[in-house]
């Protein structure tokens, strides 16, 4: 049994302050959906001028632990939740935490695009009128605008706001979701396997773009793709049957790995 | 040395037999794809052959009473000068009462029943229960009206009670309805919502009851339909049958220049206007049954027209 992370470089010592790998810091979190044990004891921290992504075999709860960081999993029946998860220092499920306001800090990109069945730019301008931004039309224009910029999706769109969102692209859509996420302005972008329904050239777009994004946001991805988590991200966390086995620095998680598990499903023994 | 010779022949036979095989196959699934067309076509054809008949028959029969005058009198004595207009108001207002009570209650109940309530035992119970009472024949709930609300509430043989009546007899169908149109909703959509912070609520105002609404609205239709043809549970709480005056209007010269008395009068509907003058003896009045019915088909298509228009705009406003 080694449930503890391996080669946590700050799981070893007591959790550090230091704001930069202390953004998200993860405690002996526990899922059970039900009956079943999805995730065991994970233990993590995650910087915030980083992309740290989640790799693993299906059904190894990368997805699950994603999806706590947001309370998402609150929605879902039979979902419980232990441990201590805290973004700044703050326990996120403590009780007098809103998940409504929780998930307006933490964005989410989600598998399959998934816009809503309104114009383009209703699709943008909701998050932000909901929370206040703006009412009209011409305050939410330049938050629009700046999303859509900032998801490099400006140019393609801009002469036609008040299309269908669903007439666009996989691609775009997907670019559209993200803009979608950054306009309510979040601390935390969490992207669950963001390009698994799209195509080689609009994935290259999105990781150029998760690329640009890290600078301003603190991403958490997961993803199917060992070379997708090469390219994008400068943390790597493998989990494998509900375990975090391991987490560092991505060169290191494919190089020299230090688990005989993450080992095997680098080098394609199971997964 | 005839060994492969006989081995290939074999093969040969075996390969033609499978051949033949899949032929006969093919030609039985295509025999079977006709008879189903044959068997669909005919199963439309005889409910739109009796629906146009009936149809046909009413005109022959209630065309040559159908005027001006039939839709502003009063009935009478006479089959000649009987007219329906206290019939056809009576009609209208009921529905609309019943409009206002069930489609809020109907859709309220089942967003709460689909996006709020907890899945447990209690909750499967309602379900099958809310189900069951869409199977409830009418009659029960006349008898159920008349002790509880004409005769318990005292709220007397009123267009209120008959609107409160047909109310909870198309409660469960739009219950219903709306219950399978917010199932269809995919969950993503309401992720997506969450995603950017949306409360519950607005998960639902915003997102789900858009994608939704056109469902919802069949639902409305549906019940809207079923309860205009009703008669049964009217009868039961004590329609009239022979009414000679309109209910108060509901605007009046002195302040509050509105009122709503209307609610309290008595009344009487299209289909027992017409089942009490099917019901006479002799055929005097059977063309004022027959015409009564056109104006209430009518009427339906008529709301119907008006509903299905609504949909379309809901589908339209929906970008997917």
């Amino acid at each position: 049994m080694d449930a503890m992370p391996t080669t946590m470089p700050s799981g070893s010592a007591r959790p550090s302050r230091a704001a930069d790998e202390g953004k998200i810091v993860a405690r002996a979190v526990n899922v059970h959906y039900g009956e079943k044990h999805a995730l065991k004891d994970v233990n993590v921290n995650i910087g915030s001028n980083a992309v740290t992504s989640f790799i693993g075999p299906s059904g190894c709860g990368k997805s699950t632990f994603l999806r706590c960081i947001n309370r998402m999993n609150d929605t879902i029946e039979g979902c419980r939740v232990s441990g201590s998860l805290r973004i700044d220092d703050a326990d996120i499920y403590a009780a007098t935490v809103d998940p409504v306001e929780l998930r307006a800090r933490v964005g989410m990109v989600f598998q399959k695009p998934n816009p809503f069945p309104k114009s383009i730019f209703e699709n943008i301008a909701y998050g932000p009128r909901i929370h206040g931004f703006g009412k009209s039309r011409a305050d939410l224009e330049p938050i629009v605008q700046r999303s859509l910029e900032k998801a490099g999706l400006w140019g393609e769109v801009k002469d036609r706001l008040n299309d269908a969102a669903t007439g666009l692209s996989g691609g775009q859509q997907q670019r559209l979701c993200i803009a979608r996420a950054i306009a309510i302005d979040p601390e935390i972008i969490l992207m669950d396997e963001p390009c698994s329904a799209l195509d080689p050239i609009a994935t290259a777009r999105i990781e150029e773009l998760i690329d640009e994004l890290r600078r301003t946001f603190c991403i958490v991805i997961v993803t199917h793709s060992f070379a997708q988590a090469a390219r994008v991200s400068q943390r790597t966390a493998f989990f494998h049957l509900g375990d975090l086995v391991e987490e560092g620095p991505t060169e290191q998680i494919f190089s020299a790995p230090v688990d005989r598990r993450t080992q095997d499903y680098i080098t394609g023994r199971f997964g | 040395m005839t060994m492969p010779a006989d081995i290939s022949s074999n093969e040969f036979v075996r390969a033609y037999e499978r051949a033949e095989d899949r032929k006969s196959r093919n030609a039985a699934r295509a025999r079977r794809e006709r008879v189903f067309r044959a068997v669909g076509l005919a199963a439309t054809l005889l409910g739109l052959v009796a629906l146009g008949a009936l149809i046909v028959d009413l005109m022959l029969v209630g065309l040559p009473r159908l005027s001006l005058d039939f839709l502003t009198n009063f009935p009478s004595r006479r089959a000649s000068q009987a007219g329906i207009l206290s019939a056809w108001v009576g009609s209208l207002l009921v529905i609309l009462v019943t409009g206002f009570i069930a489609v809020p209650v109907g859709v309220a109940a089942g967003i709460y029943l689909e996006e709020y309530a907890p899945k447990n035992r209690f909750s499967d119970f309602i379900e099958i229960n809310v189900s069951n009472l869409a199977g409830v024949p009418s009659i029960i709930y006349g008898l159920l009206a008349l002790g509880l609300f004409v005769y318990g509430l005292g709220t007397g043989r009123s267009i209120f009670t008959a609107g409160l009546t047909l109310a909870l007899l198309i409660l469960p169908i739009i219950i219903v309805a709306t219950r399978e149109s917010i199932r269809a909703v995919p969950q993503s959509l309401r992720e997506a919502a969450r995603g950017v912070g949306a409360t519950e609520w607005q998960v639902t105002r915003d997102h789900v009851l858009p994608a939704a609404a056109p469902g919802v609205m069949t639902g409305i239709i549906l019940g809207i339909s079923r309860a205009l043809g009703e008669t049964a549970p009217l009868i039961t709480i004590g329609a009239l049958t022979f009414i000679a005056f309109l209910p108060t209007p509901p605007i009046q010269a002195t302040a509050p220049y509105v009122n709503m008395h209307w609610l309290w009068d008595g009344f009487t509907v299209l289909p027992i206007q017409a089942f009490n003058w099917i019901s006479r003896p002799g055929d005097d009045f059977v063309g004022n049954a027959a015409a009564a019915s056109l104006v209430l088909i009518a009427i339906t298509l008529g709301l119907n027209g008006v509903a299905i228009w609504l949909r379309a705009r809901l589908r339209k406003k929906l970008k997917w």
